[in-house]
């Protein structure tokens, strides 16, 4: 029996999840892969709209945000337990990105990414200067998460939540992009009136994968308030808005382990750039430069390309 | 309360000023190529600092200012020839990764060995205010708006009258139509970026007297000059302008009446209000695809 | 065996106790995360600049505890979750003895739960009051909070009898901590806040902000509280716009830059600060002259760039920790904690720290000198 290259690829996910923390000599290590199944899962998120429906988002992690504080403001400031926080934040981030969505998504290229980064940028501001609420610039800590009385703490309980977490997400992602759902998303990309003559309503698809992808981020925002135990604004800002689109991107638009891939290599390249004293910045420009100028379609699509070619 | 109102008029006209010239680099790179340069922010931080360590270092304000412009301009030329060309005809976004990565590199480069701290400009004529009905304004911002104004009549010149600047119009209009009469896109596009960044270097050096420069100016400048040259139309020289003189008198209103904490939001509340009745913005062509 | 046997073994014994204690000298590790880059390079990299340096000279004479101290430092970019990640490093992977950074408060608080949950003794570089109020195990800090650095000037406005102050700050972590504590002493003193304005760290025109402080009644003074080229920016507007009133600002410009950007400006305006500006100008008897003379000479000449307070704070963390590592006898880390919690009259350029169980800052108000700037140039108040 031949498998789809899809569920191999996703039963070798499983399997790298499974067997790394035999290779994770301490915590430092289980940090380093919580925080990149963390930035997987909102990069297999947001490749749906980037890479599928070929929409770009400059203001993603707005929505981290809204799941994040709410998280934060709902468990420290009012008590209510951690998993009906996240849930209200998701909520929350549904109803906006809904709300915002049809508008945002008439617009074409560039005035989408400026209004996507406008969005970015005011649920930015909101979370810094509401400094009651907040905790402001100098941020705020956030309680452990607990679920039925039972507090995860520690990086190898939480290494085995995001792990699962990933693992469903990418399921969720794979299967949406094999049903009709899906080649109607690629339908669009590809040539969004062709897609309309043939009968895809593809208003609606666009409202609902930027729906989806923005809730993935906002739950993925809540999970990281409770693992690092405290938030500052700088988590819904700009830059953040850029790394996610980044990954999404230096991984391969339009494949969901590229994506995976892509939140892996931008979470360890601080790590390793540590080395450079004083050029990380500059070593970090020409890497991205150099990889999009040899890889242009991403890393993953491009080997898979030289690599088919071999065989072929 | 005229007085009042005539101050805030003046302080964003005088922040305007600086958002429209780094609007017109946006629009003009994108006008050649279709590219958002997240790198013009950059270039404006180039020419500030390289003025100001220029004088620093003894060289007189006007060689310096020329000499700043120059190590800009030669800048874009790297930036097209080694990164932008390079990718040829990949898709937008990964141009924008790629404009992303330049500005970092720049921006990087600048902090390695420009330093971090603060630098300042002398002004160009002093430092005593004008009086106008009660309302102060410096020297320093007439010199802005006023070039600012010379830049944008160039312009209209060299896109209206030579041959040059038509044909960069013409390789914005249709790529493969503008090499089918002859034009040498590749050249159009290397002088789209050294036009650019050399503006961006004047608009730099011209504030950097009340506004103090670092390695670091070029990313809020950078940001806003991609929202004015949004707000305005990308695309249009004009929108540019408009764009960046509504954005700073939006802000400066926003301070002065409602709340001095979201005067950075209202902006983009205002853009997203405006995109949403306009989605060209307020100056752009209506574009029809081909399907 | 007999006696000379005895004698020579005994020798013996004794020269390889020696060499093996030389060889068995395995450095000490401090760790650092500092925001070198980013919105917070302005603090961080004059304080990574002073650990190399201070290590080094350390190592020179001898090291502590007769041990080589190796320096393990990340830069956190100024992104405070970023800082959370690198304590984690420095802590189980790198194996350090001693934590010395947390350049902005948010860093600081993000690293917090981590040296708690770790027992490491960490020593903050950073300004809020909330780091060690209320006081917190394993966290000490050196630079003076935001809190004293009101205080300080609210009780300079009531010498002067100003009580109707309108205060302008910036929009970023220090700038708000600022702010809070500001409001939070303002009564103490019988100070009203008129006006709270802000602006943003890169912003390049604040003359809105100001014209609609100077359109309040009775306004009579007006405090900034903000870094780098900001409040350089408000002192030009100030002067543009012909505003006669005090002008305060807080001790994130205790810089000769602030002074050159804001130039003529900046006559008359007044700040608390640490002694390390005006080290040229203490009296000889002042216990600090040697410290900070000597710190401002070697950043000077090692560095070439001017001293700043910010790398000033690492020197003192620096020191603090070696003194009280020599004082524990060991590196364990217990030891070490309790060693800091009892420094008595230690002087460093902030001041003279005097720790306790109850206070983990360790300066009194008294270490906060006011300054004036009188032609150019730092004048010392009384």
């Amino acid at each position: 029996m031949t498998m789809k290259p899809t569920t191999r690829g996703f039963l070798f996910l499983a399997f790298v999840l499974a067997v790394l923390p035999l290779a994770l000599p301490n915590g430092y290590y289980y940090d380093l892969a919580i925080r990149m199944a963390i930035n997987a899962s909102i990069a297999v998120g947001l490749n749906l709209l980037i890479g599928y429906t070929g929409q770009i988002s400059l203001g993603h992690a707005g929505f981290f945000g809204i799941g994040a504080y709410a998280s934060a403001i709902l468990t420290s400031r009012y008590g209510l337990p951690s998993g009906l926080a996240l849930i209200i934040g998701a909520v929350a981030t549904a109803v906006l990105a809904f709300a915002v969505a049809r508008p945002i998504l008439k617009l074409k290229g560039h005035y989408l990414a400026m209004a996507t980064l406008g969005l970015g940028i005011i649920l930015s501001m909101v979370i810094i200067n509401e400094t009651e609420l907040t905790g402001g610039p100098d941020g705020m800590p956030v309680d452990a998460f607990s679920l039925f009385g039972m507090q995860i703490v520690g990086e190898q309980a939480w290494y085995v939540v995001v792990a699962l977490i990933l693992l469903l997400v990418t399921r969720a992602a794979l299967n949406l992009i094999d049903a009709p759902a899906g080649r109607a998303l690629q339908a669009i990309h590809g040539a969004e009136i062709a897609a309309r003559v043939a009968g895809v309503d593809t208003t609606s698809f666009k409202v609902r994968v930027f729906v989806l992808s923005a809730v993935v981020a906002s739950v993925m925002g809540s999970i990281t308030a409770h693992y690092v135990g405290f938030l500052t604004p700088g988590v819904a800002g700009f830059f953040h808005s850029i790394e996610l689109v980044t990954m999404v991107v230096l991984g391969g638009m339009a494949s969901v382990f590229g994506s995976i891939l892509g939140a892996v290599v931008l979470t360890l390249l601080p790590q390793l750039l540590s080395a450079f004293e004083g050029w990380e910045t500059v070593v970090f420009g020409l890497i991205l430069m150099l990889t999009m100028i040899f890889l242009p379609r991403g890393i993953l699509p491009t080997l898979r390309l030289k690599f088919a070619g071999r065989a072929a | 309360m005229l007085s009042e109102l005539l101050q805030f008029l003046f302080s964003g006209l005088t922040v305007g000023a600086m958002y429209a010239l780094a609007a017109v680099g946006f629009s003009l790179i994108y006008s050649a190529s279709g590219v958002i340069n997240f790198a013009q922010g950059e270039f404006i931080m180039l020419g500030g600092m390289s003025a100001a360590l220029l004088v620093q270092a003894g060289v007189p304000l006007p060689m310096a200012i020329a000499l700043a412009v120059l190590v800009a301009a030669a800048a874009g030329l790297i930036v097209e020839k080694l990164a932008i060309e390079p990718a040829g005809n990949s898709e937008v976004v990964t141009l924008v990764i790629i404009t992303i990565g330049a500005s970092l590199t720049l921006r990087g480069l600048a902090e390695v060995f420009l330093g971090k701290g603060n630098h300042a400009l002398p002004a160009f004529s002093g430092e005593d205010p004008l009086v106008i009905f009660g309302a102060t304004l410096m020297p320093q911002s007439l010199w802005v708006m006023g070039v600012t104004i010379v830049v944008v009549l160039a312009l209209a010149l060299f896109f209206g009258r030579t041959a040059l600047g038509k044909a960069v119009l013409a390789t914005s209009c249709n790529k493969l139509a503008a090499q089918l009469v002859g034009i040498n896109t590749r050249f159009i596009l290397l002088l789209a970026f050294g036009l650019s960044a050399a503006l961006g270097a004047v608009g730099g050096i011209l504030v950097a007297p009340m506004t103090y420069t670092s390695y670091d100016v070029g990313i809020m400048m950078g940001l806003k000059g991609f929202v004015a040259a949004t707000l305005g139309g990308l695309g249009s020289g004009v929108g540019a302008i408009v764009g960046g003189l509504l954005l700073g008198i939006v802000e400066a209103m926003t301070a002065g009446y409602i709340s001095s904490a979201y005067k950075d939001a209202m902006p983009f509340v205002l853009i997203l209000l405006i995109l949403f009745f306009l989605p060209q913005g307020l100056f752009g062509k209506k574009t029809t695809d081909r399907v | 065996m007999n006696k000379r046997t005895f004698i020579q073994f005994t020798l013996a014994a004794a020269a390889c106790a020696a060499l093996g204690t030389a060889a068995a000298a395995d450095p000490i590790r401090i760790g650092a995360v500092l925001s070198v880059t980013g919105p917070a390079a302005y603090l961080g990299d004059p304080e990574l600049k002073t650990l190399q340096m201070y290590v080094e000279t350390l190592n020179k004479s001898g090291g502590v505890l007769g041990r080589p101290l190796e320096l393990v430092h990340y830069d956190d970019g100024s992104e405070s979750g970023k800082a959370n990640g690198f304590a984690k490093r420095l802590i189980e992977n790198d194996k350090v003895d001693l934590i010395i950074g947390g350049t902005t408060s948010g860093a600081t608080m993000a690293i917090a739960p981590l040296v708690e949950r770790a027992q490491v003794p960490f020593i903050s570089l950073a300004g809020a009051v909330v780091i060690v109020e209320p006081t917190k195990k394993w966290m000490f800090k050196t630079p003076h909070t935001d809190r004293m650095a009101a205080e300080r000037v609210f009780d300079d406005m009531k010498k002067a009898g100003l009580t109707k102050i309108a205060l302008l700050s910036e929009n970023s972590g220090f700038g708000q901590s600022g702010r809070k504590e500001a409001q939070a002493v303002a009564a103490k003193y019988g100070i009203t806040l008129v006006a709270d304005e802000t602006y943003g760290p890169k912003d390049t025109d604040m003359t809105a902000q100001l014209t609609k402080i100077k359109g309040v009644p009775g306004v009579q003074a007006v405090f900034v509280f903000g870094l780098g080229q900001g409040p350089a920016v408000v002192t030009k507007n100030f002067a543009q716009l012909g505003i006669k009133l005090p002008l305060y600002q807080s001790h994130g410009v205790a810089s000769d830059e602030y002074i050159r950007l804001a130039g003529a400006a900046a006559e008359g305006v007044r700040l608390p600060s640490p002694a390390l500006p005006v080290a040229a100008k203490l009296p000889a008897t002042d216990p600090q002259k040697k410290v900070v003379s000597d710190y401002a000479k070697l950043f000077a000449e090692r560095w070439k760039a001017e001293p700043s307070t910010f790398g000033g704070y690492a020197y003192d963390g620096l020191m603090l920790a070696a003194d009280a590592m020599g004082r524990a006898g060991s590196t364990d880390k217990a030891k070490v904690r309790d060693a800091l919690e009892a420094t008595t009259n230690f002087v460093a350029t902030s001041g003279a720290f005097n720790m306790s169980a109850s206070d983990h800052m360790g300066l009194s108000l008294s270490a906060f000198r006011m300054l004036e700037i009188r032609n150019g140039d730092w004048t010392l108040l009384n």
